[in-house]
């Protein structure tokens, strides 16, 4: 196999991870601060891409339909937080497990309803179609390389924030000791609210720039909520390190092992044999990956304890 | 009597006499409709033995579940067509036969329950709920992507499998064989809730430290009846497929490990018949609100919502009162 293609389909597995992060973190962080497991956070990228579809056919403006997506995800997070997701925090995680899941089908459904079942187009904006020419003479699909820079620098914000400014301070009080901070005057349900809007946005953002590669339709979001949780559980859940590392190594092993194995197989089977075995065994990867971490370090690699 | 009891003896009693009732207005659809809800109940009776019994939120039934279909699909399916299975190292046979598919079905789930929750049950909370997810999407991916047994397309199954001494594509026959696996499902589960490992899975749920301190290892009985409960709701899996005469990967999918816990939280956790209950709401909510609309799901969301954050305890808390039963 050529290394350029090797280093294409790493930059793709990158790509993804990138992306992932941005759902994982949002995860992570809601886990971490208030204690609720979140499965509606698929639908609210599924907003984000439906809201971004929408804004670019009635504007023709990718950048407003970026801003739609995080304007429109994080409302919608706001607005859930406050009727549902407020009454969970002191419940236990079956609760929470049923109620987002009820979230979800109404999300779900709410959305084929409102824009029926067909999926929506969201063009990658012209200026950034094509390919750019990377050292080592790679090719490497413009757009792609966006996402991957734009995610780099939004993980990177968000690391900032966290560490250095008083809302990440807050923030990291509120995961040490909830009691305490409300006793030190801080507005906590003020931050809850903030939280859950902050991951919201993230996710919302995340499906509008993925949606422009793939399609926007009801039920994008649950296969990528669900790689998000083997992220964080990889990572360890509340850990915003872990959900980079986690997401990078996700993403990485997935978009290789679909590469690879196939041809891996082919070394010492028929073509045919090879490839099925070697997709079937690739589509499992990830969760091969989760158990094996899970059998050394049963709290995530930075899991705390 | 206490209520809950006499909740329990009217609930099979109807579960007996609506489908013998549908049979002599000549409604083979609502019979399809009752088994349907008994096959979901046997699947929430096997997830309520791990759930509402050992405190385990597994959310990766659908796994066994999905299991037990591919068992019968496989298996029929090369009965079907006239080929083995498998000629090396020794011989193995497609078949038609329930009974022997049926313990395939839960042998295999048992064994892969077992396999699972080894690994799972090392973690616990949150952890625990999203690896179990994260298995029975494994398999998702694993059935959508291999070839053999029709990939995403699913297998179909011509004729249902055959049971010595009955015509099981005549519905009432067909259902009388589900109600018949319910029950004894059920009588198994409420032996075992009784019997001193049942009553030691409740104590390590409520508290492991005393469980330990009298010298029982709370990750063995854990690990016990997640195998438990994993072979009842492959068991289901087994018949739901018969039922269908189709097996297709959405039997993984995580809405099915959403709908079977949905019938044990909208039953009542713990309550032996709570899942049967559950299921059968869930079966007459799906009927009523898709007659009213094709986003039926939303009413749906909309009322398990309600349940969740009003109604804890499901219709068996409302009516045989919260903390009659069980703790």
């Amino acid at each position: 196999m050529s290394i350029i293609l090797l280093i294409e389909q790493a930059l793709n597995g990158l790509q993804f991870g990138v992306m992932l992060f941005l759902m994982a973190a949002g995860l992570t962080l809601i886990f971490g601060v208030m204690g609720l497991i979140n499965l509606a956070h698929g639908s609210l990228y599924m907003v984000g891409a439906f809201a971004a579809a929408a804004t670019a056919a009635a504007t023709g403006s990718f950048l407003l339909a970026l801003v739609a997506s995080l304007v429109f995800a994080a409302f919608a997070g706001v607005i859930v937080e406050t009727v549902v997701i407020r009454r969970l925090y002191d419940r236990d995680h079956l609760d929470q497990v049923l109620a987002t899941f009820a979230l979800v089908l109404m999300f779900s459904e709410g959305t084929r309803w409102a824009f029926g079942s067909f999926p929506l187009f969201l063009d990658k904006p012209e200026w950034l179609s094509g390919t750019v020419m990377l050292p080592f003479g790679i090719e490497y699909s413009l757009y792609r390389l966006t996402i991957i820079l734009v995610g780099l620098a939004v993980a990177a914000g968000l690391f900032w924030m966290i560490a250095r400014t008083r809302i990440g301070i807050r923030i990291r009080a509120g995961e040490n000791d909830r009691e305490m901070i409300a006793a030190l005057g801080v507005n906590i349900s003020m931050l809850y609210t903030l939280v859950f809007a902050l991951g919201a946005a993230l996710a919302g953002f995340a499906g509008a720039l993925i949606g422009a590669i793939q399609s926007v339709q009801v039920g994008m979001g649950e296969p990528v909520l669900i790689l998000a949780f083997v992220v964080i559980v990889i990572g360890g859940i509340g850990s915003i390190k872990g959900a980079f590392v986690g997401a990078i190594l996700v993403g990485m092993t997935d978009t290789l092992g679909r590469q690879l194995l196939p041809m891996f197989f082919g070394l010492f089977m028929e073509p045919a044999a090879a490839t099925s075995t070697g997709a079937s065994l690739a589509s499992m990867a990830i969760y091969l990956l989760m158990a094996g971490v899970l059998l050394f370090r049963p709290k995530g690699l930075f899991g705390g304890a | 009597m206490k209520r809950e009891t006499l909740l329990n003896l009217g609930l099979m009693a109807a579960l007996l006499a609506f489908p013998l009732w549908a049979y002599q207005a000549d409604e083979p659809f609502l019979i399809t409709l009752t088994t349907r809800a008994v096959i979901f109940a046997i699947a929430g009776v096997g997830l309520n033995f791990a759930l509402g019994f050992g405190g385990l939120v597994s959310f990766g039934h659908a796994a066994f579940f999905g299991l037990g279909g591919y068992a019968m699909g496989i298996l029929a399916y090369h009965a079907q067509t006239y080929t083995p299975l498998m000629e090396a190292p020794f011989l193995i046979e497609g078949t038609k036969s329930m009974p022997v598919i049926w313990l395939v079905a839960v042998v295999i789930s048992a064994i892969t329950a077992l396999a699972v929750g080894a690994l799972s049950l090392r973690t616990t909370g949150v952890y625990f709920i999203m690896i179990t997810l994260a298995f029975a999407q494994m398999f998702y991916y694993f059935a959508n992507s291999w070839p053999t047994y029709g990939g995403e397309d699913g297998l179909s199954i011509y004729i249902r499998n055959d049971f010595p001494g009955l015509n099981t594509m005549d519905p009432i026959q067909f259902y009388m064989i589900c109600y018949v696996i319910l029950a004894l499902v059920l009588g198994f589960v409420w032996a075992a809730a009784r019997s001193p490992f049942g009553l030691m899975l409740g104590a390590a749920r409520q508290n492991e430290e005393r469980v330990q301190a009298v010298g029982q290892t709370p990750y063995r009985l854990y690990l016990v009846a997640f195998t438990i409960s994993g072979a009842i709701t492959g068991l289901a899996g087994a018949l739901f497929a018969d039922l269908n005469r189709f097996v297709s990967p959405t039997m993984f999918a995580w809405n099915m490990s959403g709908e079977i816990m949905i019938f044990v939280i909208l039953g009542g956790v713990g309550r032996v018949f709570g899942p049967v209950a559950g299921a059968a709401l869930f079966i007459l909510l799906e009927h009523m609100l898709g007659g009213l609309s094709e986003f039926w799901h939303v009413y749906l969301g909309a009322i398990l919502l309600g349940v969740v954050l009003f109604a804890r305890g499901g219709l068996y808390g409302l009516i045989a009162g919260r903390e009659v039963a069980h703790d």
